[in-house]
């Protein structure tokens, strides 16, 4: 007999291994790294969340939060709209912070100091949200102005696309909005932002879910 | 691969030639490590579903300036969320010793379930007219009777038709999300059209106290 070595052929399993990661890496996508944490209630909807968004967050405590999808130069557009209003400055670095970030809920006198921290100094932040009150409406501003930049943008892209040859549908191109509420939440705190929603004119809304089983279909 | 060292420099054995066959094999178990390590990393992390979202449109805010209409609802059902306990009555409010000498309205308890005095069961009874429409409509569709496109006309105009339920959700103080999102969850496994998140009236609210206090 051979001296036979104490290997085995381990080909098989190396192949399965790749396919694996293969699999795994074109199948998984990052979960970004939010403010708060919202445990979302569950519902039959099989609808997946649309690209282009318009995404307020409210906390089991009712604290909101805004967020957007889109390119850097339309958050920083946004950024640059806000502070005319408000009447702030923000650095180079600070607009940068600002782009990186999935949302964010904080007075906007507070976005300076909240935007110099790092990510994780900025979860144990001590904020009430946006404010959202009819006396000072801060989150209507960021719906209003987020939408206007989205829309440009949309446009720009709508545009673009028909150059190309393609028959785009101009609703895509528009941002939806989307209500990612913690089941826990007060629904008022909800119907505060549903109405900010409805005093812009903007009432097609989109609650965020996670998946049930529909009683309807069978097993 | 992960050859054990014995025969690794077995290349330059002369003259035989399985010797020069081994010298082929590259010790790939850096590499397995390496793709053991990404499987890893890639099972832990991954998430696989994208969240769901589920739709709802909201009614115009009316202008200032539209002049003030009285809407008769017929065939409609309230529902009223309180902290954890779900309310409704049907038809419109009628307070005590109301114009119209109907009866003062009072409300009933229905819950989350699918088993006896659910809102499933309720709707499932109070909707049956779209309900039922539906099922001739899909039996239709998979006798392909019917085109795709008139088949979501038809379920729409069935929606929309003066003999559906329509459901108006009112909230008190103390609901909360969970509750509103699973009641328009049960609302649109009963294919219910019409859904109007209205504001609530004080006289319901009482009604509520009066039911929730003992």
């Amino acid at each position: 007999m051979p001296k036979s070595s104490p290997s085995i052929d381990m080909t098989p399993m190396v192949d399965l291994a790749f396919l694996l990661v293969t699999f795994f890496m074109l199948s998984s996508s990052f979960r970004s790294d939010e403010a708060a944490v919202i445990d979302t209630p569950s519902s039959i909807s099989d609808m997946i969340i649309p690209e282009n968004v318009i995404m307020v967050s409210i906390d089991k405590d009712g604290r909101k939060f805004f967020g957007m999808s889109g390119k850097d130069e339309v958050k920083t557009r946004l950024l640059g709209s806000m502070a005319k209003k408000y009447n702030l400055k923000f650095t180079n670095e600070q607009v940068k912070e600002f782009v990186k970030m999935t949302n964010f809920g904080c007075d906007m006198k507070e976005m300076p100091a909240y935007l110099n921290l790092s990510s994780a100094e900025r979860k144990n932040f001590k904020t009430t949200g946006i404010p959202a009150d009819s006396v000072n409406n801060q989150l209507k501003d960021w719906i209003w102005y987020g939408n206007l930049e989205a829309l440009s943008a949309g446009e720009e892209a709508f545009l673009e696309a028909t150059d190309k040859g393609l028959e785009p549908e101009a609703n895509d191109f528009k941002p939806k909005f989307i209500l990612k509420v913690d089941g826990k939440a007060v629904y008022v705190r909800a119907k505060q932002v549903i109405d900010v929603f409805r005093d812009l004119n903007l009432n097609n809304l989109n609650f965020v879910t996670s998946l049930e089983h529909d009683p309807r279909k069978k097993e | 691969m992960a050859e054990i060292a014995e025969s690794g420099g077995g290349g330059h054995d002369k003259g035989k030639k399985r010797a020069k066959k081994q010298s082929t094999k590259v010790d790939m178990t850096p590499m397995v490590d390496l793709a053991f390590l990404l499987l890893t990393f890639f099972v832990l992390t991954a998430t696989f579903s994208k969240p769901k979202v589920m739709s709802l449109v909201y009614p115009a805010k009316p202008k200032i300036t539209d002049p003030k209409i009285n809407v008769e609802v017929n065939n409609a059902v309230t529902f009223l969320l309180a902290e954890d306990r779900i309310f409704y009555y049907e038809d419109a409010f009628y307070p005590e010793g109301n114009a119209k000498g109907k009866p003062a309205t009072t409300l009933k308890e229905a819950n989350f379930g699918g088993g006896e005095g659910s809102v499933r069961e309720l709707l499932s009874k109070l909707n049956r007219f779209v309900l039922e429409k539906k099922v001739t409509l899909d039996a239709d569709l998979t006798n392909k009777k019917i085109a795709d496109t008139t088949y979501t006309r038809k379920i729409r105009e069935a929606k929309s038709a003066n003999e559906a339920l329509k459901v108006l959700i009112k909230t008190d103080n103390d609901a909360t999300c969970k509750n509103f999102i699973d009641l328009i969850d049960e609302l649109k496994i009963a294919d219910i059209g019409v859904i109007a998140p209205v504001d609530i009236m004080q006289s319901e609210l009482d009604l509520i106290k009066a039911k929730t206090v003992k």
